[in-house]
């Protein structure tokens, strides 16, 4: 328990940094951020009236304190060009990353593991050179080069899945695949060198020694080691998959979070643009942060060990 | 030597980087006729959506990439290193300053900082530039630091300290050259993310602006004609992964002629 709290109190520091850094955001703004956001339209009491409304005629100190408080109480102020609350934009746009990124994690993991686990036992043969090969090349192809790709293969060429847009059910399929690669690279590695290391084991020896199966030996014994790195990695990434979204809700105009953030870039809002950057990251220490309590709970050594 | 392809790829586009200028393209070209059409004797990958010679642009979008990862990685290796070298030799405060910051830039996930930085400072190669410099100094910085807190205990340091050298001359002269080889293979794996960054950045329409050409917007560009025009996303497309993939594989080798464990 006490390495729970240890745990939390040390992320502490750094929700503070984070708060601190999407807040000096908007301050590295070239010039006057006022006016970058109006544009040239704007007459000199829209200017006023929006430095005060986003509190940027008050010492840096003191807009901290209220973007804090604001940011405490869920309320990230309001948009610049569709005067909703930002909060309401964002709470829109969630669910859809949401469900994207759990497709994405669970493609994944259905691409991943089972090539590393075919790589581990078939060490130096061939599925071990399929496997690591197209981990290599996963692992160099960005979304907006793979997402394009599989719209040209799985819409245009073999017309399976529509191409981009969230009308049907099947819109969903691309992007989340497009997203799941990059992690399913990551998941073969991890697991192939995972389960190559356990094999080498004692109680490995031991178990095959005593007659055992090499199917037991590997189902019982080996796997479940070896998978218990294999969930540190999940949990990372899961995160990461949050900023792959970017871009890929992009490729494919999925209306998640990701595609807000591009958004508002494009429109200067940058009250948005700060609370999606603020939200992303938050959720990807939370993350980080279950990831590693629930890693303790899973190897009771790391627990006394650290 | 055995000839490895991964070298001869990276070398091809750094040539391609280098030579660019003397060849006498001419990607801003514009040929109104032959609008999104396919290769042809005079344009080997065909035309974009304003009748340009892709060919040419891939080319000068390799100068661009290769620029801006070259220049990042001169300041941030130079900038990360130094600050890993005082954090880790000098501990106390100062490391425990310096390790908080690097913590809060980690806990961005991927390149959403770098975006966030990019799109403040507005487009254009420079606050490009600026953008990852600013995010992927961090890498270095650990590395280094968690080296020079195993190094500098060691013999050769104290004799170096108790002989009354300098701090730089200690730093420079005795723990630096410990900790090439493994900042090294950091390099080599750090160029080949800020090659994808830069595309991701300039694929949002964050950094190089038109009509400059990037393997970024040529790829944002492609994808919105990928229906007439496949041609144009496959040939940038299988050029920016073949100089990652040769990238990362000269990294992985390296690693592993360097033995060293990451």
């Amino acid at each position: 328990m006490s390495f729970a709290i240890k745990r939390i109190w040390g992320v502490l520091p750094v929700v503070f940094g984070v708060l601190l850094l999407t807040f000096l955001l908007v301050h590295l703004v070239p010039g006057d951020p006022v006016e970058v956001m109006l544009g040239d339209s704007a007459t000199s009491g829209d200017r006023v009236q929006l430095r005060a409304e986003l509190g940027l005629d008050q010492p840096l100190p003191v807009q901290f304190g209220h973007y804090l408080k604001h940011v405490a109480h869920g309320d990230f102020g309001r948009s610049i060009h569709q005067h909703t609350k930002i909060s309401t934009l964002i709470a829109e746009r969630v669910p859809a990353t949401f469900k994207l990124a759990l497709l994405a994690l669970m493609f994944a993991l259905i691409i991943g593991l089972p090539l590393g686990i075919a790589a581990a036992l078939h060490h130096l043969h061939w599925p071990d050179r399929f496997a690591t090969l197209s981990a290599l090349t996963l692992s160099a192809m960005p979304h907006f080069w793979l997402g394009p790709l599989l719209m040209l293969v799985f819409s245009l060429w073999l017309g399976w899945l529509p191409i981009s847009g969230m009308e049907s059910g099947a819109s969903i399929v691309l992007p989340a695949l497009t997203l799941a690669c990059g992690l399913a690279a990551i998941l073969t590695r991890m697991t192939r060198a995972s389960l190559l290391e356990t094999l080498n084991e004692d109680f490995v020896r031991t178990a095959r020694a005593k007659g055992l199966p090499e199917r037991l030996v590997i189902l019982r014994h080996a796997l479940k080691p070896a998978l218990l790195p294999v969930v540190t990695v999940v949990g990372l990434q899961l995160g990461s998959l949050l900023a792959g979204a970017v871009i890929t809700e992009t490729v494919f105009g999925w209306e998640g979070i990701g595609r807000l953030l591009v958004e508002s870039i494009e429109k200067r809002d940058y009250p948005v643009t700060q609370a999606c950057v603020l939200v992303i990251s938050l959720s990807y220490v939370v993350i980080n942060l279950l990831t590693d309590l629930a890693y303790g709970r899973l190897d009771p050594r790391t627990e006394s060990g650290r | 030597m055995k000839a490895s392809w991964p070298a001869l790829i990276v070398l091809f586009w750094l040539l391609v980087a280098l030579i660019v200028p003397c060849l006498g393209l001419s990607p801003d070209t514009i040929h109104l006729q032959h609008i999104l059409s396919h290769p042809d004797w005079h344009a080997w990958l065909g035309y974009d959506d304003l009748g340009r010679d892709v060919l040419a642009r891939l080319l000068s979008g390799a100068r661009v990439s290769v620029t801006v990862a070259a220049t990042v990685t001169m300041v941030t290796f130079s900038v990360g290193t130094t600050i890993g070298l005082l954090a880790g030799y000098f501990g106390g405060w100062l490391d425990k300053l310096l390790m908080h910051i690097t913590d809060v830039f980690l806990a961005f996930p991927g390149i959403l900082l770098a975006i966030a930085f990019a799109a403040v400072l507005g487009p254009g190669v420079g606050n490009l530039m600026l953008a990852l410099c600013m995010t992927s100094w961090v890498g270095y910085t650990r590395l280094t630091r968690a080296q020079v807190l195993a190094i500098r205990g060691r013999q050769h340091v104290l004799a170096a300290q108790v002989l009354g050298a300098s701090i730089p001359r200690i730093l420079g002269r005795h723990i630096l050259p410990l900790l090439l080889a493994p900042l090294l293979v950091e390099m080599t794996f750090s160029i080949a993310s800020l090659i994808i960054a830069e595309a991701s950045l300039s694929f949002l329409g964050l950094g190089i602006q038109p009509p400059a050409a990037s393997w970024g917007s040529m790829l944002r560009d492609g994808t919105r004609y990928l229906l007439v025009a496949p041609h144009y996303v496959l040939a940038v497309g299988v050029s920016l992964m073949s100089l990652v993939l040769a990238v990362n594989m000269l990294g992985d080798r390296l690693r592993d002629r360097l033995d060293i464990k990451r």
